[in-house]
């Protein structure tokens, strides 16, 4: 890239620069991804410190000034409680955002190791690609709500109710999505196991465990970051589900699906009351999907540069 | 040259056979005889050309020489150690004595790598250098082969065939072997490159002292660069013998075909040459024919062919071959030898 800079100097070339650099270099070129960046920045920053600035607390009911609509002092509104909805989606949307990220972050980190370990070991695949099938044929809602009928109690008296129920939902839902990464990394491993490289690599004598950082995990980055980005949005939407069903957090405490969940009653009265919360999760989605999309291209060098 | 130094590679009754498995319960029904029964001594110093039609296991024999394969019998010692049956972990120490040159250039590099990490990647692995000493041996490397030092931090998709190669021949020189298998490291090339990558192949191994296994299917290619060449055919090789000698007067009726098919590029001797033409098809390395592996497509096959395998034996000093037409159960066939003036100008 600084192509005059170094071929004119024949000898005491720069060292080579971090790829980092060539990676930034490129996320900077996709337009949608900056764009996202910026977007999933100022939503982050909105539920993470808007709390500290908003006069509101979201559980404070004013039963006088219910069901108000855009005012200055109530910019979202408020719902048939009289709660602030703009202290609420922000609260809701750290709570959201948490959840979608942590369970995330989970699923695709057991979905890679079970992927990457079922491919490049073939003693190990055919039991675990048994297990895979079997978290896929098993029925998601009974399971999740066995799981909090056998854990919620013990986890909330551990870690008091919220973070207890945040822990158990995060851990219901990142071990019951991380399958279908598994599935897609593991067929990448396969094929990549074959190539040459590989082989060159072994004939060097790389360990496995040093093969799979350097040369199977970062050629399967492709599929993993889009599990991943969708992830984000599926985790969201999980979590809604759950609550709705009362299987999450209680229902006083505001998540943006619980938010949207509870206003669907009155969708025909207070539609701003269900758009709201929708564009928030819809945004976010979008915003991470874009993320994921620039970090893709600019982590293959094959297209960056392009 | 080829009778004076000592073997480097010593290969024993080499066999891999991979296993075919089929069913629900994926049982095993057979085995793909790829390498059956290999002996080679392959002396310090010298190229061994290793050729033959596709899938005759050549390549197969190249992998299991390095222990890319766990192979099935036999034996292999490079350098005196014995290294078919160490498991991989110690074998890990004797990985820097042999390399490999990959056949394709594009998929022998890890297109997420740079040419710095890819040639740099052994000494990660085997020398603790720092990051200075790393990135100049790098740069040693690069110029051993041709490459611009301007290039280390380029990734592989940015480069031509030709320099892609060399890429992977730097990656195979950064520890210093003694023995390379250059698995038909000019196949996949345009011609006018193979020759660069030829000529590059011996200057390094004179200025290095190398010893290759070369392995290719193109016969002119080998005689160019081979001191002696032994011929493949379905797991098994049939003939070994100096370049000279070999190209000269073949003894095995399979050579004898495989060179009438090597164009010749002059049209008159072209015209009045007699081509070899085998019929069929090779036969499947599952399930290999009984007696000699040649004897369903031998042109001058015999009953006992059908019957007995020939041994491999030397057959006049330096001079291996597996046929009957050579071997003591056929002394009097052996003297009539074919007329080979035809066949090679």
């Amino acid at each position: 890239m600084n192509e005059a800079v170094t071929t004119k100097r024949e000898f005491g070339l720069p060292p080579p620069r971090s790829q980092w650099w060539d990676v930034w270099d490129q996320f900077r070129t996709h337009k949608g991804a900056l764009a996202g960046l910026a977007i999933f920045t100022a939503i982050l920053l909105a539920v993470v410190i808007g709390p500290w600035l908003w006069p509101y607390d979201p559980t404070y009911a004013d039963l006088r000034s219910r069901n108000a609509g855009f005012s200055l002092v109530h910019p979202f509104g408020t719902d048939q409680l009289g709660r602030d909805l703009l202290a609420r989606m922000m609260a809701g949307g750290m709570v959201s955002l948490a959840v979608g990220m942590t369970a995330m972050l989970l699923s695709v980190v057991l979905g890679t190791l079970i992927g990457v370990v079922a491919g490049y070991f073939r003693r190990l695949d055919g039991p675990l690609m048994r297990l895979t099938d079997l978290f896929l044929a098993l029925p998601l809602l009974p399971l999740l709500l066995v799981m909090v009928m056998l854990f919620r109690e013990a986890l909330s008296r551990r870690f008091g109710p919220e973070t207890g129920i945040f822990i158990l939902i995060v851990t219901a839902i990142g071990i019951t999505s991380w399958m279908h990464t598994a599935r897609i990394v593991r067929g990448e491993v396969l094929a990549l196991k074959e190539r040459e490289f590989v082989l060159a690599s072994r004939s060097i004598g790389t360990p496995p465990r040093r093969m799979i950082t350097r040369h199977i995990l970062p050629n399967v980055m492709s599929p993993i970051m889009v599990s991943a980005t969708l992830g984000i949005a599926n985790a969201i939407i999980t979590e809604s589900a759950l609550s709705f069903l009362g299987l999450g957090f209680p229902p006083d405490f505001p998540t943006w699906g619980r938010l949207l969940f509870d206003a669907v009653d009155q969708l025909q009265l207070y539609p701003s009351r269900v758009i709201l919360p929708g564009v928030a999760i819809s945004l976010t989605v979008l915003s991470v999907n874009y993320i994921g999309d620039g970090l893709r291209d600019a982590l293959d060098p094959r297209i960056r540069g392009r | 040259m080829a009778e004076a130094g000592r073997p480097l590679v010593r290969i024993r009754e080499l066999k891999m056979h991979f296993p075919i498995h089929a069913g629900l319960l994926g049982r095993r029904i057979g085995e793909v005889k790829a390498v059956d029964g290999v002996s080679l001594d392959i002396i310090e110093g010298e190229t061994l050309g290793l050729v033959g039609e596709s899938g005759c296991g050549k390549s197969t024999v190249g992998r299991c020489v390095i222990r890319l394969y766990d192979i099935t019998e036999g034996s292999i010692a490079i350098d005196g150690a014995d290294i078919s049956r160490v498991d991989q972990t110690s074998l890990r120490r004797l990985r820097p004595k042999m390399q490999m040159i990959f056949q394709d250039p594009h998929a022998s590099l890890n297109p997420r790598m740079t040419v710095a990490g890819i040639i740099g990647e052994p000494l990660d692995e085997h020398l603790a250098l720092s990051r200075e000493q790393k990135l100049a041996r790098v740069y040693e490397l690069m110029d051993a082969v041709g490459l611009h030092r301007a290039f280390a931090r380029r990734y592989p998709h940015e480069f031509s065939g030709g320099q892609r190669q060399r890429i992977g021949i730097a990656r195979a020189l950064a520890l210093n072997p003694k023995f390379i298998v250059c698995d038909e490291p000019i196949a996949a090339l345009d011609v006018s490159i193979q020759a660069q990558i030829v000529n590059l192949l011996e200057e390094l191994q004179e200025a290095f002292g190398l010893t290759y296994l070369f392995i290719s299917h193109d016969l002119s290619m080998v005689r160019h660069i081979a001191d002696r060449v032994a011929v493949m055919y379905l797991g098994k090789i049939v003939e070994l013998a100096d370049r000279e000698r070999l190209y000269a007067d073949p003894a095995h009726p399979y050579t004898q075909a495989l060179l009438s098919a090597v164009p010749e590029p002059d049209p008159e001797h072209e015209r009045h040459r007699r081509h070899i033409i085998l019929k069929g098809d090779v036969p499947s390395p599952a399930n290999p024919p009984r007696g000699c592996n040649f004897s369903t497509r031998c042109p001058r096959v015999m009953d006992i062919c059908r019957q007995i395998e020939p041994e491999f034996l030397e057959v006049s000093p330096g001079r291996f071959t597996a046929c009957h037409l050579h071997g003591t159960t056929a002394q009097k066939n052996g003297e009539q030898q074919p007329s080979t003036t035809q066949l090679t100008h």
